[in-house]
């Protein structure tokens, strides 16, 4: 079995963050979902891991949860950004755009362009 | 901030048992519902659904794991199992542990309670403000041999412009007569510079202290009061300051109250005890004189920053410049030199050889007690082999077991020192009897705070550093073979036993270092109990009073000899009328055998007719006064010449007795008696005086020093203010100092009558630091045995025991019983000759180091070292024997047939 991306480790609280962000609270299956929607393949999570994660952002304060009625009208725990986590999802967001242009240029440059 | 708000919500959650599982299972099983949904949805068959769902997810356990330790501290909470566990382990085998933990509770109760008192001597001795800036300054002559001779005024002076300085004081420990109350009573009073308590850096809690630029030649009148004296004899009265007291008849006003914890500095508990401080500027009389130096202790305190080499180098080339400036004062033959020493060694300088010496051999009962739980240790790892591999066989990785035995160690070691720091505490009052009143800070020693976190910080160490090695050794096994074999003979078990034995050898080397030690002491003290006195202190009762000595001369009425000697023979006339007293005599404090405080001994410049006219720098030579009945009393024996007599008097002819010390040094091979002498002291007319007679030496200055130079002047020709009366016979001496204030008071109601000690007492006191250190290090020594002699039964019971199978085959191809027991004591005896062999190279280095602190007896004594082995090897003996007769009576047929 090939083992994850490292990167991924990472990212994955980034990725749990935008999509609150984006969707609005969301229940676990709804996130992991949305995770591997976009995605693809490339990050085919094991979608339980998705939950140690949840509960060591809560701690952090970045997101809150509480019991709520899933789409079946079954009880299910809701996840949604808190201030805190907005502002962390904004630093981050930034400092990953920075981070990721600093790479792609540098892979963009072919020897001749040093001369 | 967001690790930290993590840490506590985890914190919380370990603490209040909160467990997230049940929200996660809900969590879960509606992720799969969902998930199957969807799967059905895309057309799967619903088994299929299921399963799909269920691989997605994951492996639930290991999420379930995850989610806990995010949920709690791993960490803390696998601390919290191992405790759980460790205590059950503990209660499941409480004979072990009970050993176990009165071992370690031993060792640490003993470590704590020297460190206790090292605490307040050694590593607290000063209770000032930057203590290290804090220095003694002597000056020596060297060239005569003369340690602290004082300084005089000029040179005082000298130091103060110097520089090295902040301030300089000169301080003068005595005592004052407390007139105007209901009873005169007597305190120990300083007289010192206005500065003094500006270079101790304290200040007064009430009122204040002296003036440190006050510039009053002579006394200012103002005295400071400590808070004891405050409290007893002004019953703590808020209006204290500008009162009056009438100190040797002169009127003094109080200006400060010191704070209660306040303690002098100085090197007699006497000293530091000074309840009362006058200031003086010490120069009003005679006008000051560079070569007249007075027997004053000066104490300094250095520029900030600047060190002690520094200040001694400064103070160097001011000698040398000084030396130039004055040569009629300073001739090179005497080599005058100031010498700087911290003042905090000042205090302990006596009595550190001693208390290093305690706390190593308490260091080495901690270390044999450590070794002998390692080996119980070690000796159960055996027992639990079985349990480690079963463990190990499930999965447990080596470290988390280490975690766990290093866990049950810890506790182990916590819970003794514990006890031990309990059992201290509790018996605190009963423990500090027998520490000697005459330690530096007696009365700071404590059982503190400091000193628990120190019995735990101790145990700690302990626990880790000797848990360590059995853990590393209990976890390490070959699985299969111990699981197989019931764990006998797995690969782990040679090393342990090694280890095992390893440990027996340093527990006998340590408790033969001990009691090397300890017969050393107990030698060189028995010596000096022993040492032929040369006086007789037998039925003698020392009784002390002092005469006052008023800053006017006009104003003394025992001013002259004559004066005094009314007042001496009507005490005299009086103390032969009480019960049983047969003799009785009297002497200033320089002459109180044994018992009088450093301070009253001023050895004075010793001037020979003829000898010393070209050498302007006299000899020393300690200086007493006492009356023709002294000798007699103290059953000193004269050796040629005559005593003093009745009609040596103030108008007589001055006389002097000097000892064989004296005549030896001084006039070698020549009668002494016939010479003349000029002893210099202030108030002294220059004349001669004859030396009539010469006693045998008497150790009468210290019981450990023979043959210190001694001259004795008549106190019926030189008064002395500072008396001690002795009464020789059948006396109570609890009663005698009721009886005895009475007859002087009838004479004189104005003068203070204090304590009465037996001649007897005051011997026994003055071995009391060397009593003690010789009875703590036998006591450890002791101990250090007895542990030894356990872990020796241990190790040998253990060898039997495995070895129980071999002994029954022997036994049943038909070997003697008695050849068993010789196979087993063997054992016991390598042992003991192995760490007898250590044991002895570590005592000769270990009495090489305490030369210093034994007395008549050589480091190496042949007979102390042989005695110890012998003991040590009897004791080897006698625990191998119960383990050697245990496998002598080994029956072979149950014990082949029980394995």
């Amino acid at each position: 079995m090939k083992e994850k991306p490292d990167v991924l480790q990472g990212t994955l609280a980034l990725m749990v963050l935008k999509t609150l962000d984006v969707l609005g609270p969301q229940h676990g299956w709804g996130i992991a979902r949305r995770i591997e929607q976009i995605s693809g393949d490339l990050l085919a999570v094991n979608q339980g891991t998705l939950y140690p994660l949840l509960l060591k952002l809560e701690h952090e304060g970045s997101i809150a949860s509480e019991w709520g009625a899933s789409e079946n009208n079954r009880r299910a725990r809701f996840y949604r950004l808190t201030g805190a986590g907005r502002k962390q999802l904004q630093t981050e967001t930034s400092e990953w755009e920075q981070t990721a242009a600093i790479i792609a240029r540098f892979f963009k440059v072919k020897a001749g362009d040093l001369t | 901030m967001k690790v930290l708000r993590r840490f506590f919500i985890r914190l919380s959650n370990l603490v209040t048992g909160r467990s997230a599982d049940q929200r996660l299972r809900e969590e879960i099983a509606e992720h799969l519902a969902l998930q199957t949904e969807e799967n059905l949805r895309a057309g799967m068959s619903p088994t299929e659904a299921r399963r799909q769902a269920a691989i997605k997810l994951g492996a639930a356990e290991a999420i379930r794991q995850d989610h806990h330790a995010e949920q709690s501290l791993p960490f803390f909470e696998n601390l919290l199992f191992d405790l759980r566990y460790a205590l059950r382990m503990l209660v499941r085998s409480p004979g072990f542990s009970l050993i176990a933990i009165a071992t370690i509770a031993l060792g640490i109760g003993a470590t704590t309670a020297i460190y206790s008192v090292i605490d307040a001597t050694l590593l607290h001795p000063l209770p000032y403000p930057k203590p290290s800036e804090l220095v003694r300054i002597e000056a020596n002559l060297t060239g005569v041999g003369a340690h602290g001779v004082g300084i005089s005024i000029p040179e005082l002076r000298d130091l103060q412009n110097s520089g090295i300085f902040q301030n300089v004081s000169l301080c003068f420990f005595g005592s004052e007569n407390v007139t105007g109350g209901s009873q005169p009573t007597h305190i120990a009073g300083a007289t010192v510079s206005p500065s003094y308590f500006a270079v101790l850096g304290v200040d007064a809690a009430l009122g204040r202290t002296f003036d440190p630029h006050d510039a009053t030649p002579g006394p200012n009148l103002e005295v400071v009061i400590s808070d004891g004296l405050w409290k007893r004899a002004f019953g703590a009265d808020p209006r204290i300051l500008g009162k009056s007291l009438r100190l040797d008849n002169d009127l003094f006003y109080v200006v400060g109250v010191m704070p209660p914890g306040f303690r002098d500095q100085g090197q007699t508990s006497e000293e530091r005890g000074t309840e009362l401080w006058a200031a003086d500027g010490f120069s009003s009389d005679p006008p000051p004189v560079r070569g007249t130096r007075q027997p004053y202790v000066t104490v300094a305190r250095l520029q900030p920053g600047l060190s002690l080499e520094a200040a001694q180098g400064h103070l160097d080339a001011l000698v040398a410049s000084l030396k130039k400036e004055y040569p009629a004062d300073y001739p090179p033959q005497a080599a005058w030199t100031i010498h700087l020493t911290p003042l905090a060694e000042t205090l302990v300088g006596n009595v550190r050889q001693s208390l290093v010496l305690l706390s190593g051999a308490v260091g080495l009962v901690l270390l044999i007690s450590c070794v002998n739980v390692a080996n119980l240790l070690l000796t159960r790892a055996s027992a639990r082999g079985r349990e480690m591999a079963v463990r190990q066989a499930l999965g447990a990785p080596r470290t988390r077991l280490i975690r766990q035995l290093l866990t049950e160690s810890l506790l182990l070691f916590v819970l003794g020192g514990v006890t031990g720091f309990a059992v201290l505490f509790g018996a605190r009052k009963f423990v500090l009897q027998f520490i000697p009143e005459s330690l530096p800070r007696f009365n700071e020693i404590s059982i503190s705070w400091g000193v628990l976190a120190f019995a735990i910080i101790v145990s700690v160490a302990a626990g880790i550093i000797f848990g360590l090695a059995p853990a590393w050794l209990t976890s390490r096994r070959n699985l299969t073979a111990t699981i197989g074999q019931d764990g006998r003979g797995s690969s782990g078990s040679r090393q342990r036993s090694r280890l095992r034995h390893v440990l027996v050898i340093s527990e006998l080397a340590i408790s033969l270092v001990l009691m090397v030690a300890a017969g050393l002491l107990l030698r060189s003290f028995w010596d000096l109990f022993r040492v032929p006195l040369g006086f007789n202190p037998s039925r003698v009762v020392a009784i002390e009073t002092t005469l006052p000595n008023p800053n006017d001369p006009k104003t003394d009425i025992y001013h002259t000899a004559a004066q005094e000697a009314v007042l001496l023979r009507e005490v005299f006339r009086r103390n032969l009328t009480l019960p049983g007293v047969e003799e009785t005599a009297v002497s200033d404090r320089a002459a109180l055998p044994l018992g009088h405080g450093q301070g009253d001994l001023r050895p004075r410049p010793l001037i020979r007719e003829g000898e010393d006219a070209q050498n302007r720098q006299p000899p020393l030579i300690d200086t007493s006064t006492v009356s023709p009945e002294y000798f007699h009393v103290l059953g000193m024996t004269l050796l040629r010449g005559r005593l003093f007599v009745d009609q040596d008097l103030e108008d007589t002819p001055s006389v002097a007795v000097i000892n064989q010390a004296a005549a030896r040094t001084y006039w070698p091979n020549q009668d002494p008696v016939g010479k003349h002498v000029h002893v210099r002291s202030r108030s002294d007319k220059p004349e001669w005086t004859t030396i009539v007679g010469v006693i045998a030496d008497a150790r009468t200055e210290s019981l450990a020093d023979t043959g210190i130079p001694e001259l004795y002047l008549d106190i019926y020709q030189r008064p002395a203010k500072f008396l001690a009366f002795y009464l020789r016979g059948q006396v109570y001496p609890a009663a005698i100092l009721a009886q005895e204030r009475t007859q002087i008071q009838a004479v004189d109601p104005e003068l203070p009558v204090f304590r009465a000690e037996t001649l007897d007492d005051a011997l026994s006191s003055s071995l009391s630091v060397r009593r003690f250190s010789m009875e703590m290090v036998a006591l450890f020594a002791g101990t250090a045995l007895l542990l030894a002699g356990l872990g020796i039964y241990g190790t040998i019971s253990y060898v039997v025991n495995e070895q129980r199978r071999e002994i029954a085959i022997r036994l049943a191809l038909g070997a003697q019983r008695r050849d068993i027991l010789k196979i087993v004591l063997r054992q016991g005896l390598i042992l003991a000759a192995a760490g007898a062999g250590a044991g002895l190279v570590g005592a000769f280095i270990v009495s090489h180091l305490m030369a210093g602190l034994l007395y008549g007896v050589s480091p190496y004594d042949l007979s102390t070292f042989a005695g110890v082995t012998a003991v040590l090897t009897a004791v080897a003996i006698a625990a191998s024997y119960v383990p050697a007769l245990r496998a002598m009576r080994v029956d072979p047929m149950t014990t082949l047939h029980s394995e």
